[in-house]
């Protein structure tokens, strides 16, 4: 059974009164476990696809099943829930609160979201802290902290929950090219040990290579599907 | 909720000259208002006590009317013994009760031999007068200042009727004063001393002893135009009002209307007024704390949403829901009211405390009045509170718009 279903999803929006159809028609399917890049140019749909997979944004036309869900009617806070529920985020910026440090911010969404007891948080959050490299930095706050170890923290809140998909929007766009392709490795090395789904975009031709399954997405149509070989 | 205020105390610190600047604004604002209130409340306590414990009392009883007509100085509208009797059993009755003075007041004609003038005057019994009135001994200006001032052919007259008249103490003067029936009679009196004039109606008033009253204006018994109450407490002055009246209700007069009235201090004397006006001062001056409290904090929070708008579409869009980010807000606001009451309650309070040791003293008529400012716990509480609850509310709109935020419009802000 699918992980993700989506049925001539459609996205219309409007910019300055111009009617702008982000995305067009897009079917596809996306199996649990899968390592999966929506791929193309600046503009192209990508981030509104990821969105639309999110559940942060509703489709003007079409159908959206994730984990079993139809998402498409869900209300602002029903959406809210089953985000929480269902998904880990990595953002291009990270997106980290300022305020708490790399340990607080890992914990954040099993305090804020989950309401998950103490001790178990704490044994969640060290096991993703060591998972990603990042038990001798814990106790810094963002400020502190580079751009990659940042990504990592990011990668880490977005696991605490167990989500079954990871959606990440240009999780390597500020990054470097060696921290952007240990980042992607460590996104496939968590997929493997956790089983989690990721579906990231990526305009970065440095790692389109990274992905199992690469969708083309150009003017918010799906160009092409290619799946990579190991 | 741990978990909300370690965030929410942690944004405050992190913007830590507007989280100073605005909690100062605050506690300057709680400062001003319970110094204020301390003082003003302060000049309020002693206004009063000097005219209740000079002149009015707390409480006065009268027959019906008398109060509507007390210019004239009506003695057909003075109590009978028997009706007398009956406002003393009831004070009896109740125990916040102090000291009671019985007084006839009647108008009179004062001369010195040479020259005549009009004259109020309170018959009273010495020592219920004294204990009633207990600063009467500090009205007198010359002569002895106690109960032994006022025997038996001796009289107290207002500074200003002696200075006028050129009478001095120790001297003979006669009071001629016209009866119910409208006899006239004449009696010397010595100048047994000369008294500062009490704030309020009190301040032309002469004194002379109840039995020469009786002899003066030829009364058959004791009658009594007003009982003036001192209360022990002056807090219970409502109170004890309305046991009078509950005591009274059943005494009604050939028309069937109650036969005596009650008044409380401030119903007769004019500086109700004034003491009204600095209630209502009270009032503005917190209102506009509240008005400085809901600009800050206002102004505060919506920045603080405006510059987080990126972090609240993260939180946002990991799941947390609208009402867990509408109190990480709030909870903010809270702590930017409760911190600024908190300064501002101790550095009143420090305020205060110096002014006690200071002592501000300022003349008001002839005494220097010296003040003690000093403000209730309760005042404090009802001050922090109501800034507590206006950051508070005050946070509520921004709080509002940070929930109510679509995450991937938050997401995409720059």
């Amino acid at each position: 059974m699918s992980l993700v279903t989506a049925e001539n999803l459609s996205k219309t929006y409007k910019t300055d009164g111009i009617e702008v159809r982000a995305v067009r028609e897009v079917s596809f399917e996306i199996e649990p476990g899968a390592f999966v890049s929506f791929v193309g140019p600046s503009g192209s749909g990508k981030t509104t696809l990821l969105n639309l997979l999110g559940c942060m944004d509703k489709p003007t036309s079409g159908r959206l099943e994730v984990a079993g869900t139809d998402v498409t009617p869900l209300d602002k806070r029903a959406a809210a829930v089953f985000r929480g529920e269902n998904f880990g985020f990595i953002f291009q910026s990270f997106n980290l609160l300022p305020v708490l440090t790399a340990y607080e911010n890992i914990e954040y969404p099993l305090v804020m979201v989950r309401n998950v007891p103490a001790g178990e948080r704490r044994q969640r959050v060290l096991e993703l802290l060591e998972a990603v490299g990042m038990a001798d930095q814990r106790d810094k706050y963002p400020g502190q902290l580079s751009g990659g170890q940042m990504q990592r923290v990011a990668i880490a809140r977005a696991l605490v929950t167990r989500p079954k998909l990871v959606l990440a929007d240009e999780p390597t766009a500020n990054l470097d090219h060696d921290t952007a392709f240990r980042i992607i490795h460590l996104m496939k090395e968590i997929r493997k040990r956790l089983n989690t789904t990721f579906i990231f975009s990526t305009h970065d031709t440095r790692i389109i290579g990274e992905a199992e399954i690469l969708y083309t997405i150009e003017d918010g149509k799906l160009l092409g599907r290619e799946v990579a070989h190991a | 909720m741990r978990n909300l205020c370690k965030i929410a105390s942690r944004n405050l610190l992190r913007y830590k000259r507007r989280t100073l600047l605005t909690t100062s604004l605050i506690g300057i604002g709680v400062v001003f208002v319970l110094v204020f209130v301390a003082v003003t409340g302060s000049f309020k306590r002693y206004m009063v006590g000097q005219i209740t414990d000079s002149y009015l009392g707390d409480v006065q009883v009268h027959r019906r009317g008398y109060v509507a007509s007390i210019e004239n100085l009506p003695l057909t509208m003075n109590l009978k013994a028997g009706e007398a009797e009956k406002i003393r059993s009831a004070l009896a009755g109740i125990p916040e009760v102090e000291a009671v003075s019985e007084r006839i007041k009647f108008g009179g004609m004062f001369s010195n031999f040479t020259e005549t003038t009009n004259i109020r005057m309170n018959a009273v019994v010495p020592d219920k007068e004294f204990a009633a009135c207990p600063l009467m001994g500090s009205r007198i200006l010359e002569g002895v200042k106690d109960v032994s001032s006022l025997q038996r052919g001796k009289i107290l007259i207002p500074e200003l009727l002696a200075r006028g008249m050129k009478v001095k103490l120790g001297d003979t003067v006669v009071i001629v004063a016209t009866n119910r029936q409208g006899s006239v009679n004449g009696k010397t009196f010595a100048v047994g001393g000369i008294l500062e004039s009490a704030t309020g109606p009190g301040g032309r008033d002469g004194y002379m002893h109840m039995d020469d009253a009786v002899d003066l204006l030829r009364l058959k018994e004791r009658e009594v135009t007003e009982v003036v109450v001192n209360l022990k407490n002056g807090n219970n002055l409502k109170q004890v009002s309305r046991r009078l009246q509950e005591a009274f209700a059943g005494e009604l007069n050939p028309m069937g209307m109650p036969k005596f009235e009650v008044h409380t201090w401030d119903q007769l004397s004019p500086f109700a007024n004034i003491a009204n006006m600095i209630d209502v001062m009270t009032f503005f001056i917190k209102l506009m704390l509240v008005a400085v409290v809901l600009v800050s904090i206002l102004n505060v929070m919506i920045m603080a949403v405006y510059e987080r708008v990126r972090e609240i579409g993260t939180i946002a869009a990991i799941g947390t829901l609208p009402r867990r980010i509408l109190s990480l807000f709030l909870v903010e606001g809270f702590f930017l009211g409760v911190t600024g009451a908190v300064l501002g309650g101790a550095a009143g309070g420090a305020i205060i405390l110096v002014l006690n040791f200071t002592k501000i003293s300022f003349s008001f008529g002839r005494n220097p009045v010296v003040l003690s400012p000093a403000v209730a716990a309760w005042d404090v509480a009802t001050v922090a509170l109501a800034v507590i609850i206006v950051s508070v509310l005050a946070s509520l709109q921004p709080a509002y718009k940070a929930a109510r935020m679509e995450p991937i419009d938050a997401l995409r802000h720059v």
